[in-house]
């Protein structure tokens, strides 16, 4: 028999039918050539052949079908090929006997249950043997040669959800329960349970006997879980646990395949899954046709791995080819990379990938090129072979950042701590931050900050180029040697601009030079260029004009205001003399130190001047650079310094860009600080910020909770009055008044009072203020 | 009374009978309910500290008024009360001032000042969009979205479709995620059903905490107890006491006989199916019938809370009305809470599905084995019977209930108190809560309002839930 049934099997093809009505069970006969479908409005059987469903009968009989009809379950018996057995929603057990002669089949009616029967079990090897389960909390088992049960089984109050006859053990049944336990029964005595356990949190839909190994039973649950339990030991013990995205409300084995089991769900996904309880993560195959819920899977036959049945609520019936599943495993990525709390890494792949040492080594110089200095080298722990699969194993390694190299994000929160974001007129805030940058060996930061105090630095206050010109020549080095180095593709523009300033720089700083000798006179001098400008910056020019022929007079007025601006404002950056020294050969021109003393004023005079004709210019020539720097190191990631520069720089470069991206530049700064815990920084930021979202973030969830002191009750009312004792809350022990501002108490007799009284006392004291005797301890 | 504030309904009809010449004692009552003498309460409950504890550790809320006539059933409280406050505090998809003006405009639904009132206070403290609060123009065009589905969810949720849940949904500019909007769902729901409670029971308004300021002054009148609770408390007795008519004394006799009779003909009782869709169908239909009188189409004056009441025209309708196509029954097989709500809700709304869960299965549960005066007794029947028969009127059917329980049970003056709590909450009266049952403690009379809230909570949830499942398939 066996064998003809796998013949008749072994060719078919993934084929549906419509059903006129949403399905709530299906069932195959025995030699696997009919299936049989039930739900409220369907009770059917079909034919299964080599080109689809051909219908064979329809059951639901009679002028006004009986809630009978509306069934919540079916089975075929597996011994008896004509008769089947149908558990009803108004709680009445059915068996339907194909071989009655009349249209009506129905053969026998239990109606002992007083709740939906929500299952029924033939007795595998048994033909006359009925088992029920129903959601008034009964099983009820019945001789179909009797008329009433022959024994009832209580689960105490909880519903039945499933009954299941063991295949191997003659005597014993698994019933499953809406409370989460499953119940091991021994069909000879009902007055007890064999053995208890709890199996799911929440209502245990369903369960299955392994058909192969004797004490294996598979749960499926409302909590998304499928659990294989093992039964053959003294205490249950669950070896396998699947985790499904939605409640399982079928579980099946697969026969031939020890380990796999077919799943579907009570709502939300359609798929059938098959699964291999051994790789638990990720379904072994998938059954997508389904358009709703699936509510009835039975495998075709019992020796043929290959075809499955299913039945669903958007009432279709397929036939389900294994070959044509889908394989998610196929499609999942075959690699995972996490990093861990302390910027550990951890890296899964195929253990193919991953055996030979020197690939190992290869893969992790590959995820770290060694020319990144803000990430923290890693090197390789062990080769940690953690899951052992049928088909695939993998390899998962952990890379530890070296110790030492620290956290690896250190320089974000020691750049978070030292940068200063106001508080100082601008070009300190930059000057400031850029030695910070450059302390932390970030000298593409540094050298930014540096760039930014440059352009838009106000060219006002000669007051302060004259303390400070001693050094105003060391300036030019500092930027040339950052366009040197400098390789950012990004500011390779702005580099370029930048030298070309500084070569004007340099011709204007010789230029200057050659005034200085002719203006070199008195200082009496100078006081006349300041009151005769105009006169005097013409002559200036025109020894420029001398100079530089090639461009044109008029743009040349803007375009020495920056070299001239360089020179005065520049100062505050004072690099090292030391420094200095080795690299001044590009100043050699300007034998400065000496001559620039005195003519300096006269250098601040024209720069005055020069503001009468082009005021604002500048700093809006360089927005559009400035802007597209932030939209880069946020690309980059450095979010810190965007948000840093555009705190820093305020109003100079707000209107540039737009609100959105300021407020997602904040949002991830802000939860970046907040995530290593810079409290302090983060809530600066958020007060410093322009952006109406970031700023009320400080007003969210600032609600405090008060008890009273003395009821201990809470204080719902505003005020200071407590409304249930009606005395004054938070009185000061000292002074006995309320206090109103700073309150601080003692955790240990949670008496207190005015900060500075509380203060004094202790001077004197260490007892509390209240006399109650407690030795106050504060912090 | 002074013309400045509305009288409700109730209060003018007493008015009018008062004119009529009909002695009437005015009752002014005090303490959490209206219903129940106060002593009753506290006794009752010997303030049980852990409840109180529980209540302030967890929530830090005080005990108000509805709390301690919940408090009767302190098992049921605090799984009562880990809900609500999961619902309003926790973590959840909506803000926390959507949630109390969802519950504003739930309760609103039912005019129940009192939890109108009472978050009107909470929205205040969390301080924000405070002019909200002057009426649904004023908030955003996404929550007055959620009208709809309001009064659906409030008078006749079986009209919710896909196609609701739909134009929440589809994406645009006021568009609701599924997450969010099963949050809101569950919150009409709750709060719906909280009101019908409030009501059914006789909750008075908290005098505590009228200290409110700005827009809403109006919506909570500071002395709101004086001159607007006597809507519950329309009575002709004027000393709380009920009334002992001699005949009564066997009416609990009855019921216990009918019982005891109906568990034992349950084994051979063999009623068709048609007999018992027939039923089933006879109790939807007379379900109809029960309507209590005096306050047929008349039109409800505006009241401080109607500001958040959109179509106030819009009132429950029979699931089963004469003559029209009805609404197919909903068959509580096909879509349970157990098996396919709690799934839904707490997929997208973690955890609250197990809180609700936790809720309807203590409710249904709670059993003392007392039934009055007897000890002993297995009321499972007659709960069953309660709950049942509130599903029945919203159309939802149960396969395995002989529908003509209920009829054996339940007896008039319970049905009319049933469906006017669970359908028109705002029309409960004293004399209702009083016609039925005369012998049950008041206890009791709390057990089948928890009952009644939970049953019409979990209706509306199926048929809101059962609308969002076809939304995504």
């Amino acid at each position: 028999m066996e064998k003809m049934t796998r013949v008749s099997t072994s060719n078919g093809r993934t084929m549906f039918c419509h059903l006129d009505a949403p399905a709530n069970a299906i069932s195959v006969c025995r030699d696997a050539t009919q299936v049989v479908v039930a739900g409220r409005n369907i009770f059917k059987i079909y034919g299964l052949e080599e080109e689809g469903f051909v219908e064979r009968l329809n059951l639901r009989v009679g002028r006004k079908p009986s809630l009978n009809f509306s069934c919540a379950d079916v089975m075929w018996h597996q011994m008896e090929e004509n008769l089947l057995a149908t558990a009803a929603t108004n709680g009445a057990v059915v068996t339907w006997n194909l071989a009655r002669p009349c249209r009506n089949k129905q053969e026998q009616l239990f109606t002992e249950h007083k709740r939906t029967v929500n299952k029924v079990c033939f007795h595998p090897t048994e033909v006359n043997m009925l088992l029920s389960g129903s959601q008034d909390g009964f099983m009820k088992c019945f001789d179909l040669r009797k008329k009433e049960s022959v024994s009832t089984f209580s689960g105490q109050s909880e519903s039945v959800r499933d009954v299941q006859f063991s295949i191997k053990d003659y005597f014993t049944f698994a019933a499953s329960f809406e409370n989460g336990n499953v119940q091991l029964w021994d069909i000879r005595r009902p007055d007890r349970y064999e053995r208890m356990f709890t199996a799911h949190t929440g209502p245990v839909f369903c369960c299955d006997w392994h058909p192969e190994d004797r004490g294996w039973l598979a749960t499926g649950g409302r909590d998304k879980m499928v659990k294989v339990w093992d039964m053959s030991t003294n205490r249950v013990k669950e070896i396998y646990c699947v985790q499904t995205i939605a409640s399982v409300a079928r579980v099946k084995w697969r026969p031939e395949r020890r380990y796999h089991l077919a799943t579907c769900s009570m709502m939300v996904d359609h798929n059938i899954y098959v699964w291999d309880v051994r790789r638990p993560f990720i379904p072994f195959a998938t059954f997508e046709e389904h358009k709703d819920v699936t509510t009835g899977i039975v495998w075709r036959n019992q020796h043929d791995p290959y075809y499955l049945l299913s039945g669903s609520k958007d009432s279709t019936l397929y036939q389900h080819m294994f070959k044509d599943a889908s394989r998610p495993v196929d499609r999942a990525n075959p690699e995972g990379l996490c990093f861990g709390l302390f910027g550990d890494l951890a890296f899964a792949a195929k253990e193919s990938l991953m055996t030979a040492p020197q690939s190992v080594g290869d893969v992790g110089r590959k995820t770290y090129p060694g020319g990144d200095r803000r990430y923290p080298i890693f090197f390789f722990k062990k080769p940690d072979v953690t899951e052992q699969f049928a088909q695939v194993s993998s390899a998962l390694s952990v890379f530890e950042s070296e110790a030492g190299s620290g956290v690896g994000m250190d320089w974000f929160i020691n750049t978070a701590q030292s940068y200063l974001l106001s508080g100082k007129p601008f070009a300190e805030l930059c000057e400031h931050n850029a030695q910070v940058a450059k302390r932390l060996n970030r000298p593409q930061e540094s050298t930014t900050w540096t760039m930014l105090r440059i352009m838009f630095s106000e060219p006002a206050n000669p007051s302060l180029s004259t303390n400070h010109n001693l050094n105003k020549s060391g300036n030019l080095p500092l930027v040339n040697s950052f366009s040197m180095k400098e390789m950012s593709a990004a500011l390779n523009e702005r580099n370029k601009e930048n030298r070309q300033d500084n070569l004007h720089s340099l011709e204007t700083n010789l230029n200057n030079n050659d005034e200085n000798e002719e203006t070199e006179g008195s200082e009496g001098q100078a006081e006349y260029l300041f009151g005769d400008a105009e006169l005097d910056d013409d002559d200036l020019y025109s020894m420029e004009h001398d100079n530089q022929a090639a461009e044109e007079p008029e743009y040349l007025l803007p375009q020495e205001a920056f070299p001239l601006r360089h020179e005065i404002m520049d100062h505050p950056s004072a690099p090292e003399p030391v420094q200095e020294k080795p690299e001044s050969p590009h100043v050699s021109g300007s034998e400065t130190e000496s001559t620039c003393l005195t003519p300096m004023e006269s250098f601040s005079l024209i720069s005055v001047s020069q503001l009468l004709f082009s005021p604002h210019l500048p700093p809006k020539f360089f927005c559009p650079i400035v802007k597209e720097m932030l939209c880069y190191y946020a690309e980059q990631g450095d979010v810190q310094m965007a948000v840093s520069v555009l705190i820093v720089l305020g109003d100079r470069i707000r209107k540039e860009i737009d609100e959105l991206t300021q407020e997602h530049w904040y949002m991830s700064y802000i939860d970046l600080l907040q995530r290593f815990e810079l409290w302090n920084v983060s809530n600066e930021v958020i007060k410093l910020s322009t952006c109406g979202a970031i700023m009320c973030l400080n007003q969210a969830s600032t609600t405090l909770h008060i008890n009273c002191s003395n009821c201990k009750r809470p204080m719902s009312n505003k005020g200071w009055i407590c409304d249930r004792c009606h005395q004054c809350a938070s009185v000061c022990a000292v002074c006995h008044h309320v206090v109103k501002g700073l309150f601080v108490w003692c955790q240990g007799c949670s008496h207190g009072g005015h900060l500075e009284h509380v203060m004094e006392w202790l001077k004197q004291s260490k007892h509390c203020p209240a006399g109650c005797g407690h030795l106050c301890e504060y912090t | 009374m002074n013309g400045t504030v509305d009288i409700c309904n109730h209060c003018r009809n007493m008015m009018r009978e008062k004119e009529k010449g009909i002695k009437m004692s005015r009752l002014i009552s005090t303490g959490p309910s209206s219903f129940i003498p106060e002593n009753e309460i506290l006794g009752a409950m010997p303030l049980n500290d852990s409840t109180v504890m529980f209540l302030e550790e967890e929530f830090s809320s005080r005990m108000d008024n509805l709390t301690q006539v919940m408090g009767l059933h302190p098992h049921y409280l605090q799984a009562f009360l880990r809900c609500h406050y999961y619902l309003l505090r926790m973590d959840g998809p909506l803000p926390l001032h959507y949630r109390h003006y969802i519950a504003i405009m739930a309760a609103a639904r039912h005019q129940c000042s009192a939890l109108v009132c009472q978050h009107v206070q909470e929205f205040e403290q969390i301080g924000v969009c405070s002019d909200w609060l002057r009426g649904l123009e004023f908030c955003p065009q996404r929550l007055r979205n959620l009208n709809e589905i309001n009064k659906i969810l409030a008078h006749r949720p079986w009209l919710i479709t896909k196609q609701h849940i739909q134009a929440l949904v589809k994406t645009g500019e006021h568009s609701w995620s599924l997450a969010e909007l099963v949050h809101a769902v569950v919150l009409l729901a709750h709060f719906h059903a909280l009101a019908s409670f409030v009501f059914g029971s006789g909750v008075n308004p908290d005098p505590e905490g009228t200290e409110v300021n700005g827009v809403t002054d109006d919506l909570c009148p500071p002395a709101l107890s004086d001159l607007c609770t006597c809507h519950l408390t329309n009575s002709n007795q004027a000393n709380g006491n009920p009334l002992r008519n001699p005949d009564t004394g066997s009416e609990l006799e009855a019921l216990m006989e009918r019982m005891k009779r109906l568990l034992e003909e349950r084994e051979d009782d063999d009623a068709s199916e048609e007999e018992m869709f027939t039923r089933f169908e006879k109790e939807k239909k007379e379900s109809l019938l029960v309507v209590s009188a005096g306050f047929d189409e008349e039109v409800v004056p505006p009241s401080p809370v109607a500001r958040f009441v959109d179509d106030p025209s819009f009132g429950y309708q029979d699931f089963a009305r004469h003559g029209e196509d009805n609404p197919p029954t909903f068959k509580a097989q096909d879509y349970s809470w157990e098996d396919h709500g709690f799934s839904l809700v707490n997929r997208l709304y973690s955890d609250i599905g197990h809180l609700l869960d936790d809720k309807f299965r203590t409710a249904c549960d709670l059993t003392y084995y007392n039934m009055a005066s007897h000890e002993g007794v297995d009321t499972s029947m007659l709960r069953r019977a309660l709950f049942n028969y509130v599903h029945c009127m919203y159309g939802i059917r149960y396969d395995d209930y002989d529908y003509g329980e209920v009829n054996q049970l339940l007896e008039r003056s319970l049905k009319v108190y049933i469906k006017t709590v669970t359908c028109y909450p705002e029309r409960t009266t004293r004399r209702m809560y009083e016609s039925y049952w005369h012998q049950f403690r008041h206890s009791e009379k709390v057990h089948v309002n928890l009952l009644l809230m939970e049953a019409r909570m979990q209706a509306e949830l199926l048929y809101a839930l059962r609308a969002i499942t076809h939304y995504m398939t």
